[in-house]
């Protein structure tokens, strides 16, 4: 079973690499970029019976060690 | 003979190379602007350290689409003399003028410390007021300085290689390889010889009061490749 | 009008009492709106209006020939160092956010600091950090804050491009709960080109500069002056996020901006953002000031005036501009990427006011928000614990069974061990003016390019001695920061102090206070070292208690001269040992390391006979009669040999010294009155010319000529 974590900065805070990348893609010509977060991607190959417990026991892991609660959120996709 | 100095956004070591170019070796140097498309006749360009665009996509990443690199890629085609030193260095392998990739010390951490590297080359515009196989002094101070390329690479640019990390006797072991570069490459050249990316700081090294002049060398080397080209 | 129950809920968010609320009303004349509640409470907190402090404070001696700028005018102090150079430094602590995320907090703080530097004009050269920290044994939440302040001071400095070059780490239990992250910024200008934080010039446009702001560290002024209580993992939104990126070009603008001469003010937003910002340079400037918040770059949508005017976004700057010259310097921020932005304009009548559109939201006499903000009279008294942790019988204590063990657990605590795990994180050599680098002296000693004199800087602040002696470890603490400079050789200029303590409104804290406020303003004046200003930090408690009283000096001083550094030179020379010895281990290192105890009176200091013996060590450094210089601090006697014959690991040496006294007694020497005695600087000297013992004597000067002891030498390691 794995287990995808996206991991980003909490909205509403600066968030200074997207607003580099961004700037940057419009300096190359891409128009109609309106916002750019950037993140972390962390995969995760489990020995769990069902999904749900997996997905429950990412969850912490994202609590205590994967995000920084204090300024980033996740968001968890398990898959068979 | 006159220096340039690209100045991107975020570059911090560029006054610390106009400094040395133009105070202790007394050459004319201007700064260039990254939004330049010119040179201004420069005769040898430096792409100094830092942090262009706070190196937040990957190092040099944004800033190897700046205006200016236009004007110094077809100048360093054209055989001018280009040195990338640590920043610099990043945005050369992300522009392409130099193979090869940075990837984050193997240790994690910011190093910033002298170190010490063996000069491989004495044949190059960079190297010339070297002697073979001496070893010298110079700081570094980078998070992703660990170079890495693959196999094929490797062995095509072995001759190519101009510093290596190595121990106060020269012996290239694990523990004086400060990142974990592969074969402890420090600095290296294109295949024409004329543009050089290194780590290390040979402008925090030029003063005998910053604790080593071997860094000096790096310049002195340049300005004689340039008397007599 | 919102309701008055609203109104009061908000006051009290904020920690503002009841009497405030009704001060606030009777300055109006009216009941506030929301975000002059908001405005009051930021600008009345501890952190911002010094309420606790400021009759304290008064007691610094600030003046002097050398001073430029006096405390608590700007943004830092100035000083004169000579040869057309002005020095502008100061020192400011980011404890509370670095407790709640190491990384970001010290980022921040970082970042805050450089920018009080550079609106004076000056451009940052160096940092310096004094840091604290819980017992580095077996608690992992020590070890997590330790690595992320540091992570977050190299992330911030080593991008912005400002050398980390020295500072303190010192590792206490009290400091578990509640890190110390005191971060001192020192800049460089020209002497006649000082900026002014002040709003002058009626009709003058006001421009807004640098990062868009968002809701992050919404509150962190009020959010800093509360004690981090069991629920502060909540508070969690006040955490700001750094941008060393946007901040390096922000230097680099400011500093073309303040060139061109069409920038008649300056101040960075820091605490409480546009608020203090705007109060602050209208009364400084003698006049009013009139924003419009709608046209204020923002980040995020939906912000209300009151978000607007607290959000603690970083590195954003307000400047005052000649009027007909904004088009020039809107031009040279956006050529460095940044927003400039005009938000309103300077006024005559004294008063900052708010406007969201045509809608006016806050309209308060800007003096009511900072000089006349309310000043507390918090009661004093001394603390019972003293009269018990003061006694200490040295003769009871217990002789080390094996006195090479004792130094080697003394050599590796982490107080005293090496800092190069730190130090080596931190671009410390970038502008290349570090001629000592980290490490190898007591002090940092910075080159000024194109100029002979050299500029020392270091910090010292030991919170064991204050809590047992806050009189003595306030005084200890200036003495130290000047026998630092004197061991590579500079003459002390001037001070800033970082004052961290726990609630004001405990009369022991405050007794505490005071004393440690008495102390420092007396050996201030005893080295004719003014104060420039600094930072107050209290309510630096937890559940468990205040942390020990903890001020920390930053101190300056030039050298015109080659520096010394720490490390023994030659084989054969003599070690000098210079200054007083007297039997007192209170409050060491020694104690605490190997004895696990925290008692005693720390050393007493006769700042007269210091400042004597600093004078004769930099006179004899400048005579050429010393090869390195170490002052005995933390570890003492035993500890500063030991680290002199190890410090240059490409260059060891050894050395051999007996201390003149019964073997019984090498606890207590080594412990105390050598060790931790402040009056004693280490030379080191060329033992061919020992220097003429009636020209030291003439001096007052006591010192003991170790060559002519038997067996002590610096000879190389066995």
């Amino acid at each position: 079973m794995k287990a995808k974590v996206y991991i980003t900065l909490k909205p509403g805070l600066l968030d200074a690499q997207g607003k580099t990348i961004k700037s940057a893609l419009e300096t190359l010509g891409f128009k109609g970029v309106a916002d750019v977060r950037m993140g972390k991607f962390v995969e995760l190959t489990l020995n769990h019976g069902s999904a749900s417990g997996a997905k429950r026991d990412v969850e912490r892991m994202c609590k205590k060690l994967l995000a920084n609660p204090v300024i980033e959120t996740y968001r968890v996709d398990v898959q068979k | 003979m006159k220096f340039g100095i690209i100045v991107f956004p975020g570059s911090n070591c560029d006054q610390d190379c106009v400094h040395v170019l133009k105070d202790v070796l007394g050459q004319p140097t201007v700064a260039l602007w990254h939004q330049d498309t010119s040179l201004k006749g420069c005769d040898a360009i430096v792409l100094p350290g830092g942090f262009s665009y706070g190196d937040y996509l990957r190092t040099g990443a944004v800033a190897r689409f700046s205006p200016i690199m236009g004007a110094v890629t077809s100048f360093a085609r054209d055989g001018g003399l280009v040195i990338g030193i640590c920043n610099g260095f990043q945005i050369l392998l992300e522009a392409g003028l130099l193979p090869g990739a940075m990837l984050r010390n193997i240790g994690l951490q910011f190093i910033c410390k002298f170190v010490t590297l063996r000069v491989e080359r004495t044949e190059t515009p960079f190297t010339n007021r070297f002697s073979p196989g001496q070893v010298v002094r110079m700081p570094i101070a980078h998070n992703e300085g660990r170079y890495t390329v693959d196999p094929k690479t490797l062995r095509e640019i072995g001759g190519q290689v101009v510093f290596r990390y190595c121990d106060a006797g020269g012996q290239l072991v694990d523990s004086a390889n400060p990142n974990g570069s592969t074969d402890c490459i420090a600095g290296l050249t294109n295949r024409a010889g004329n543009v050089l990316g290194l780590m290390p700081h040979p402008e925090r090294a030029s003063e005998p009061e910053l604790g080593s002049s071997d860094g000096r060398l790096v310049f002195e080397s340049m300005l004689e490749a340039l008397v007599h080209a | 009008m919102p309701d008055l129950a609203l109104l009061k809920r908000l006051a009290k968010s904020h920690n503002l009492t009841q009497e405030n609320y009704a001060h606030i009303v009777e300055v109006l004349g009216r009941q506030p709106t929301l975000t002059e509640v908001g405005i009051f409470g930021v600008s009345w907190s501890e952190h911002c209006s010094y309420g606790s402090s400021k009759p304290y404070l008064k007691l610094f001696p600030t003046k002097g020939k050398r001073i430029l700028v006096p405390a608590g005018k700007e943004n830092a102090g100035v000083v004169d160092i000579g040869d057309g150079i002005a020095v502008a430094f100061k020192v400011e602590s980011h404890n509370h956010p670095s407790a709640v995320e190491p990384v970001q907090g010290a980022a921040t703080g970082v970042g805050g600091i450089i920018r009080d530097i550079f609106t004076m004009g000056a451009r940052p050269i160096a940092l310096l950090d004094s840091l604290r920290f819980g017992a580095l044994n077996g608690n992992p939440r020590t070890r997590f804050l330790l690595e992320g302040v540091v992570k977050g001071i190299a992330d911030y400095g080593n991008a912005v491009g400002v050398p980390t070059t020295g500072g303190e780490i010192i590792f206490e239990k009290t400091y578990a709960e509640n890190p110390l992250v005191n971060v001192l910024c020192i800049g460089v200008l020209p002497k006649r080109t000082i900026a002014h934080a002040a709003a002058r010039g009626v009709g003058n446009p006001v421009l807004y500069v640098g990062s868009s702001t968002g809701r992050d560290g919404l509150g962190g002024a009020s959010f800093a002056s509360r004690e981090l209580s069991e629920g502060s993992d909540a508070d969690r939104p006040a955490v700001q996020i750094g941008d060393p990126f946007t901040e390096k070009c922000l230097i680099e603008a400011t500093l073309e901006a303040l060139a061109t001469g069409d920038v008649v003010g300056i101040q960075d937003m820091g605490a409480a953002g546009l608020t203090c910002s705007t109060c602050e340079t209208a009364t400084r400037g003698g006049c009013g000031i009139e924003i419009d918040v709608l046209k204020v770059p923002r980040r995020e949508e939906g912000m209300t005036p009151y978000e607007v005017m607290l959000s603690e976004s970083q590195e954003r700057m307000l400047l005052i501009v000649k009027r007909g010259k904004e088009a020039r310097v809107k031009k040279l921020f956006a050529k460095w990427g940044l927003n400039a932005v005009e938000i309103g304009r300077v006024t005559n009548d004294g008063r900052m006011r708010v406007k969201e559109g045509e809608t006016a939201v806050a309209d308060i006499p800007a003096s009511a928000l900072t000089d006349d903000a309310p000043v507390y009279r918090r009661p004093v008294k001394k603390p019972r614990y003293l009269a018990k942790a003061q006694r200490l019988l040295v003769r009871r204590l217990p002789e080390p069974k094996d006195y090479t063990a004792a130094l080697v657990t003394l050599l590796g605590a982490p107080t005293i061990a090496s800092k190069a795990y730190v130090y080596e994180q931190y671009d410390h050599m970038v502008q290349t003016n570090t001629v000592v680098l980290p490490g190898r002296a007591d002090a940092t000693v910075l080159r000024l390019k194109g100029k002979s004199k050299l500029l020392a800087a270091t910090t010292s602040g030991n919170g064991r001695y204050c809590y047992l002696d806050p009189y003595q470890g306030g005084a200890l603490a200036v003495a130290e920061a000047a026998r630092n400079l004197a061991c590579v050789g500079a003459r002390p200029l001037a001070v800033t102090d970082c004052l961290n303590f726990g609630s004001p409104e405990d009369p022991r804290i405050m007794w505490q206070f005071k004393g440690c406020v008495r102390g420092i303003a007396d050996a201030c004046r005893a080295f004719d070292t003014p104060v420039t200003g600094g930072n107050v930090s209290f309510y630096n408690e937890s559940p468990r208690g205040a942390i020990d009283p903890t001020p920390v000096i930053g101190m300056i001083g030039t050298i015109t001269f080659q520096p010394l550094t720490a490390n023994f030179k030659d084989e054969g020379d003599a070690i000098l040992l210079l200054g007083e010895t007297r039997e007192e281990l209170g409050g060491s290192e020694y104690l605490a390391t190997i004895h696990g105890r925290k008692a005693g009176k720390p050393p007493r200091v006769d700042l007269k006979a210091e400042r004597a013996l600093q004078e004769f060590m930099v006179e004899a450094a400048s005579r050429g009669l010393v090869k390195s210089a170490h002052d005995c601090s933390d570890g003492g006697l035993a500890v500063a040999i030991a680290e002199s014959c190890i410090m240059d690991e490409a260059h060891l040496i050894g050395a051999t010294a007996q201390f003149g006294v019964r073997n019984s007694e090498f606890g207590i020497k080594a412990g105390q009155s050598k060790i931790q005695n402040p009056k004693f600087a280490w030379m080191h000297s060329c033992s061919a010319s020992p220097p003429d013992a009636s020209w030291s004597a003439a001096r007052g000067i006591t010192w003991n000529w170790w060559s002519t002891w038997p067996g002590v030498t610096a000879c190389p390691p066995p």
